[in-house]
């Protein structure tokens, strides 16, 4: 049982530790407990910090409109399909989610089918482009998030008796009221699951702003930092201390959900 | 299961047909959002088939690169699949990765499964709040997290390490699996086997194996897919030993090859007929 503990709480301690050492990648890091480490991260990225909490918001409101009719219909109305309807919107995963975002500059390119189509029946300026903007890097991480946000929607939907709509109906609710007091109500632990799902994974994103942001200023999320922290700069400390931060809004998400819920709906699929 | 679910849904479309012709055209808004919202999933996928198929006009002496327009069709790039020594590299990486991972995560996942679904011990809720954090946690700090753990210890990062740390975020999966499986389980069939003289060894290994075997392999399948597709761990741990998705990102800023595409695409088709086939025989033999 303790390889769970092995393989996944050693590594958070051994970034905690190095989190607090100063020190460079020349000169070797020593552990010297500085916790100003994570203010001067943290003040230091501010901007990014801001921007990545901003974006995953967004993506998270705009992933959740997206996925909810599609979650509500397949729950409701998929009947004996529901099974090739959730294969379908899996589909997407047997591409490697790095090429799905490769090809989405290609779809959103200058020339490309929808811009370079819009162009020549000139109903885009020339001069418009989508790449290298926030619009881009947000459309590409809603598009990678979103069959995560439809997946715990629909389980909840699912689990709904539509005979509960019926009685609603049957004490003279139109179909409105009765989604507004019966089913969405019903279906808001799916909804705290989605927004967990789709968040969490929004603000640590990096392929997106790096692929479709091209990083053009404005467009750098978090993840960005700490990944050339890491894998460039070999300034650990630093891309320790924002990924400890990252961690920690994540588990206050997560006990906030346990506590609301408890964590076996999740870990019992 | 179906034959429950299908009865009220006529049920509830009957206040609305009963509202007469006026209301009629709004029965198509959802169904056709859901199917436009497919499209818009799918659409990546047939972007990518299609432009594996598509020429380049390259200059001579540099490798050709997908091009953003059309340019005509070609079958060139799957004749010429293993071109790219570096490319046909990371996807052997990627290949090995996955392989020993899984396997190691599967063997891992279904004993931390069993456990769970069957005995209560010390802890249990703990290492359900351990699962579902390293479910949940973002890829890029399970990422940090590891390669803060190879930096500190001094370990050169490589394959090594690289099937370790995929291990590691596979064993959760696999774990969730299996323990859904053993969840259904008869305790009392493995009494049995017991009472009929076999030992605690044998009655495991010929009554419960085989019957979590479904979820094992289910879990060793999801394991497998989510190492080859994983890019953000990959890139932490990896060290000089490129992967298939890391390598594609690598080559993002001089142009993508053609060859990606054709693999992608040789890749999405032999997964999801797989899937589909395993999806096709499981109903068989329900029904």
């Amino acid at each position: 049982m303790l390889w769970l503990l092995l393989l996944f709480i050693i590594p958070m301690f051994a970034m905690a530790s190095l989190s607090l050492q100063t020190g460079s990648s020349l000169e070797g890091f020593q552990q010297t407990f500085r916790f100003a480490n994570f203010t001067d991260a943290i003040s230091a990225n501010a901007e990014f910090v801001f921007r990545s909490l901003r974006n995953g918001a967004i993506v998270t409101v705009v992933a959740l409109l997206l996925a909810y009719p599609v979650a509500y219909w397949i729950a409701f109305y998929g009947g004996r399909f529901k099974t090739v309807f959730l294969f379908v919107l899996l589909l997407p995963f047997f591409i490697s989610f790095v090429i799905r975002t490769v090809a989405w500059s290609f779809i959103l390119s200058d020339d490309g089918i929808v811009l370079g189509t819009l162009k020549s029946i000139g109903l885009l300026p020339d001069s418009y482009h989508v790449l290298g903007t926030t619009v881009a890097v947000i459309a590409g991480i809603t598009y990678n998030l979103v069959p995560f946000t439809i997946l715990p929607l629909y389980v909840s939907l699912e689990q709904i008796d539509p005979r509960l709509v019926e009685a609603a109906k049957d004490l003279y609710a139109s179909r409105w009221q009765a989604f507004r007091k019966v089913v969405f109500p019903l279906s808001l632990p799916g909804v705290f699951a989605a927004v967990l799902l789709t968040s969490i994974p929004a603000i640590g994103d990096y392929v997106n702003a790096a692929v479709l942001g091209g990083f053009a200023p404005g467009t750098s999320m978090v993840g960005n930092v700490i990944q050339t922290e890491f894998l460039r700069n070999r300034d650990y400390p630093e891309g320790a201390a924002l990924a400890f931060v990252l961690m920690a809004l994540m588990v206050v998400g997560a006990v906030i959900y346990a506590r609301l819920l408890g964590t076996e709906r999740i870990t019992e699929g | 299961m179906s034959a429950v679910a299908t009865e009220p849904e006529r049920g509830l479309d009957r206040p609305a047909a009963a509202r007469g012709p006026r209301k009629r055209w709004t029965r198509f808004v959802l169904p056709g959002y859901v199917t436009a919202f497919i499209l818009y999933l799918c659409f990546p996928i047939f972007i990518i088939i299609l432009f594996s198929f598509n020429q380049t006009r390259g200059g001579f002496g540099t490798s050709p690169r997908v091009k953003t327009t059309w340019l005509g069709f070609t079958g060139e790039w799957y004749s010429r699949l293993f071109e790219l020594p570096d490319l046909t590299a990371s996807l052997r990486h990627s290949l090995t990765v996955a392989f020993a991972s899984a396997l190691a995560a599967t063997v891992l996942g279904t004993l931390l499964g069993l456990a769970l679904a069957r005995h209560r011990f010390r802890g249990r809720g703990t290492s359900d709040f351990v699962i579902f954090l390293s479910i949940s946690a973002p890829e890029i700090v399970l990422g940090a997290a590891l390669a803060s753990f190879f930096v500190s210890l001094g370990l050169p990062r490589g394959l090594g390490t690289l099937i370790l740390s995929h291990t590691m975020f596979s064993i959760a999966f696999v774990t969730v699996t299996v323990r859904a499986r053993a969840a259904g389980l008869d305790p009392s069939l493995e009494a049995a086997a017991m009472d009929l003289g076999a030992g605690p060894a044998t009655a495991f290994v010929k009554v419960t194996l085989p019957l979590l075997a479904p979820g094992i392999l289910a879990g060793f399948l999801l394991a497998f897919a989510l190492s080859m597709d994983d890019f953000v761990i990959s890139q932490f741990t990896q060290g000089p030993a490129t992967m298939f998705p890391t390598w594609v990102f690598g080559s993002t800023r001089v142009g993508i090859p053609p060859h990606v595409f054709a693999f992608a695409t040789i890749i999405f088709v032999t997964g999801a007929t797989l899937a589909l086939a395993l999806a096709l025989a499981q109903r068989r033999r329900r029904a």
